[in-house]
């Protein structure tokens, strides 16, 4: 389960995105819930590179469904690389 | 459960597009006039989006070389380029492009789409990785998809982003750069002396795509990495026989001695019958007329300005603020627009490319016109006149 430090930096990050003003939980869907579409995702993906300095490789991408994935994945490379 | 129920949703978009006249997925030509017209629906029409830039299609020398081909060799090859399928014609097409691009080795895959597929699979291995533009094309997407590498995406000709990203990957790492010199949608250039030389400077080996490049960029029409003199930074170049070229094949050119340990180890080069040789002759023919033909590749430029200069002048919003290639596009509002656009142009005698998504980036909605070296200055502004003539009848706003 990923920090709440993690996560906020996230939410921090989506709050832009979310047209419909979804109330954020690690739960949160991109597709479904936030509705957001691929040319945005493929946008966020790229902030959240650029913000904890990682690669969020394009293969693992269709695994990350929900706001938990994403932090989970993001800290798990992250703590690989230090 | 039925697997085709997934596609639901597409069948849905697909029948809520208002075409009444014409279905641009269902287009038949039943009769081709020549390089730059086709009959269709018996209406006679001005072929404006068919990749045919340097209207080799016709040419003299490339329809004897075919005919003589097929006569003395047969309609195929029935095998595998690494079985019964290498032909004198196969191994003389890859000498006649390793020498076209000034190249020491030369590998001739039997479409475009298979020469990134074969390339990018094969170079791309477990601890590798891919480095790729946002918008590159299907065939790359699919060729990383079939690697086993770890695949980098940077945002479209972005080099601070690429860069971004490759600062972060290991520096002892196999790793692999691909890059287009003209994307196909927008006709848009990459900035490729700045990203092979990033590439270079973080140890990358490179790949450039020149599909939409070759025949008229550079004073060879080598493509994009000719005209901006940086071949040197490139590993391995790709392209296809289906667009300058007029007929249908892909190959990849390199100077890597070892770059023959391809043929052993790429699966979409090997699993598939190879190019017949009536193919492979057209091609080789069309190649050699292509280098020596200097007049072609000006008059193909001065119809990409004209087009350009004309449409922009007409009010039209295009992808690029100047032609930076045959590719001209122009942005249309939404699909309904886009698709009563596409079929009243093809009701006026044009035949452009109706871009949507997933194909066209950023979610954009095109119409999207490739210019021929074969069209004449007068088609050129039949084409302006008939999109201007068609933006009235739809009742367009731009």
């Amino acid at each position: 389960m990923a920090n709440a430090q993690t996560l906020e930096t996230i939410y921090q990050l989506i709050a832009p995105l979310n047209k419909k003003g979804i109330e954020l939980s690690p739960k949160t869907t991109f597709a479904s819930n936030l509705e957001l579409d691929s040319l945005t995702v493929m946008d966020l993906v790229a902030e959240i590179e650029d913000e904890f300095d990682i690669i969020l490789p394009l293969n693992i991408l269709p695994d990350l469904e929900t706001i938990e994935h994403v932090a989970d994945a993001v800290e798990k490379i992250v703590n690989k690389g230090s | 459960m039925d697997l085709l129920d997934k596609f639901d949703s597409i069948v849905a978009l697909r029948t809520s597009l208002p075409f009444e006249k014409a279905d641009p997925f269902k287009v038949v030509m039943d009769e081709i006039l020549s390089e730059t017209e086709a009959v269709i629906n018996g209406r006679r029409t001005i072929l404006a989006g068919t990749n045919n830039y340097m209207g080799m299609t016709f040419h003299e020398d490339a329809l004897a070389a075919g005919k003589e081909a097929l006569e003395k060799f047969g309609t195929g090859t029935t095998g595998s380029r690494v079985l019964n399928g290498t032909y004198g014609g196969h191994k003389l097409l890859e000498e006649t492009l390793a020498d076209f691009y000034g190249m020491e080795h030369c590998m001739v895959f039997s479409t475009g789409y298979q020469a990134n597929l074969g390339m990018i699979s094969a170079l791309g291995g477990k601890d590798d990785f891919i480095i790729i533009d946002a918008d590159s094309h299907a065939s790359i997407y699919d060729g990383c998809s079939m690697s086993n590498a770890t695949i980098v995406r940077f945002k479209h000709n972005d080099v601070d982003h690429m860069e971004r990203r490759l600062k972060r990957l290991p520096a002892d790492a196999g790793k692999l750069v691909v890059v287009e010199g003209i994307y196909s949608m927008l006709g848009d250039t990459a900035p490729l002396k700045e990203m092979l030389e990033v590439a270079k400077k973080y140890g990358c080996m490179t790949l450039v795509d020149e599909a939409h490049s070759m025949g008229f960029c550079g004073p060879n029409g080598r493509g994009v990495a000719e005209a901006l003199g940086v071949e040197h930074l490139a590993d391995f170049i790709v392209g296809t026989f289906s667009k300058s070229v007029g007929t249908i094949g892909g190959f990849a050119v390199s100077n890597h001695p070892k770059f023959d340990v391809l043929r052993f180890v790429s699966r979409p080069y090997i699993f598939t019958a190879s190019l017949p040789p009536s193919v492979v002759a057209t091609a080789t023919a069309s190649i050699k007329a292509i280098k020596n033909n200097g007049n072609r590749r000006a008059h193909l430029w001065e119809n990409a300005r004209r087009l350009h200069a004309g449409l922009k002048k007409a009010g039209f919003n295009l992808a690029t603020a100047e032609a930076e290639s045959p590719i001209i596009a122009v942005h249309l509002p939404d699909p309904m627009i886009g698709t009563r656009f596409w079929e009243q142009l093809l009701m006026e005698g044009v035949y452009a490319n109706m871009a949507a998504p997933p194909a066209t980036p950023s979610g954009v909605f095109l119409m999207r016109v490739s210019v021929c070296a074969q069209h004449t200055a007068e088609q050129i502004d039949e084409i302006i006149a008939r999109f201007i003539r068609t933006a009235k009848i739809i009742n367009m706003d731009f």
